[in-house]
């Protein structure tokens, strides 16, 4: 290996989220000390990545099979279907274990600033999925930013003329979150969300 | 070169990982952008919402270098309109139109005022109107006023019920007939007379509203996004789209 390869894959890994030259120069030089034991099994790792990820034309998740694995499970609710604005997200949703049903992933929000459109996300493939007879509820799991829920207030008008219901996630209190040290946002909405006890 | 000045967050855009490029409406330096170390994080992301006003101050080793803003939240604006589809439609319109029609780190402290009265009207029953008085505060301090006082045929106070597309002027009922085709419809709630602001009289219909958005639209397009070859910010044309497809309004 020539120093100008060593230099390509840390410039490559420098690329990487939460990876600057510094801490890429680190984690290559471990990689090429370790090379039997973590580097040529990242390769191999890599190269199947590359080859056999896809994402699903039904949800847009990533899987190693189209439809993937969550939308051909028969364990799950086929009735329900949680909107997410990310795969991170649908992860997180998936980690908690708390939804048992079908996702959907947008691919991200409408931004007039970044001249992010409805068609540039994947909300013709939802309103398809809840026009099925199927589909009885439709869940927007979108990030309580302000894009995220004008994100969701479009889909819930979009999806007027479908007969589905249209939920979205609670704002308000974190678990073991104290007054004190929350934001004004979280408070007030949290406030306006409050139900009887 | 440094300085300290109230804001109104327009935008937050990632960079890197976890910072931030704010681009604030300030009170004395106008749009004006800036880097956010850590804007992204857990703790800073809640705040950069777009309408939430600021207390930033800017640093820079330059005039011209893009610098870097220490942030503090000083009134959180946005939450209250999460629920709102309509509420929260004019705010983003209002955002995207400051980011889109305002030249950068130029002053313009009247939007910046109407700005904050805007945040302060959205929650009422006026929201509708008070949006549309603040896109026609914009075109004036643009330089694109509009008449509303007069008739520009006659010169008359009264009965203004059309407004010249070419010019920008109020023209009277009478002597807008034979053009009416032709003319822009002037909603009741702007007309300079008929009450002394839109908050004294009912909340505008729906129907009223459009009028106004077209209004605004109309000439803020041609005079201040046409000569950049851009149209109006998808955002504004949401808010027409949202308004258009409803019935009444949230809150009327």
């Amino acid at each position: 290996m020539t120093t100008s390869e060593i230099e390509r894959l840390i410039s490559l890994l420098a690329k990487l989220p939460g990876l600057g030259p510094r801490s890429a120069r680190r984690a290559a030089l471990h990689l090429l000390k370790k090379k039997e034991s973590l580097l040529s099994p990242l390769v191999d790792a890599l190269t199947r990545a590359a080859d056999q990820i896809c994402t699903c034309s039904r949800c847009g998740n990533l899987d190693v099979e189209d439809p993937c694995s969550i939308c051909t499970d028969p364990r799950r609710k086929e009735q329900v279907i949680c909107v997410v604005e990310e795969i991170a997200d649908l992860w997180a949703l998936e980690r908690s274990g708390a939804f048992r049903g079908r996702y959907h992933v947008l691919g991200g929000t409408l931004s007039a600033l970044d001249g992010i459109g409805p068609e540039d996300l994947h909300i013709t493939g939802l309103v398809e999925r809840a026009s099925g007879t199927q589909v009885e509820e439709v869940i927007l799991a979108t990030n309580a930013t302000v894009d995220g829920q004008a994100t969701a207030h479009y889909i819930a008008d979009r999806l007027g003329t479908c007969s589905v219901t249209v939920t979205r996630l609670a704002h308000g209190l974190p678990l073991g979150g104290e007054l004190d040290y929350l934001d004004d946002g979280t408070l007030t909405t949290a406030l306006k969300a409050r139900r009887p006890a | 070169m440094d300085w300290t000045d109230s804001g109104i967050v327009l935008s937050a855009r990632r960079h890197g990982d976890s910072s931030a490029i704010l681009t604030l409406l300030t009170l004395e330096h106008g749009r004006h952008a800036g880097l956010v170390r850590g804007g992204f994080s857990r703790t800073k992301r809640g705040i950069l919402q777009a309408g939430n006003v600021m207390a930033a101050s800017w640093r820079a080793r330059l005039e011209e270098h893009l610098g870097n803003y220490t942030i503090e939240l000083e009134s959180a604006h946005s939450p209250a309109f999460l629920d709102d589809p309509d509420r929260l439609s004019a705010l983003t319109s209002a955002c995207a139109m400051a980011e889109a029609a305002l030249p950068e780190r130029e002053p313009h402290e009247k939007i910046y005022l109407d700005f904050l009265y805007l945040l302060e009207a959205l929650p009422g029953p006026h929201w509708a109107a008070a949006y549309i008085c603040w896109e026609i505060g914009l075109l004036a301090d643009l330089g694109f006023g509009l008449d509303l006082a007069t008739c520009a045929a006659t010169g008359a106070c009264d009965d203004l019920v059309y407004v010249s597309p070419k010019s920008g002027r109020a023209v009277s009922k009478e002597a807008g007939a034979p053009y009416r085709d032709k003319l822009l419809p002037l909603p009741q709630f702007l007309r300079v007379g008929e009450a002394d602001s839109p908050q004294s009289q009912p909340p505008p219909s729906t129907e009223a509203v459009l009028e106004g958005l077209n209004l605004t639209g109309t000439f803020l397009e041609r005079h201040v996004f046409a000569p950049h070859h851009k149209g109006l910010p998808p955002a504004r044309h949401r808010l027409v789209d949202r308004l258009t497809g409803i019935t009444t309004i949230s809150g009327v």
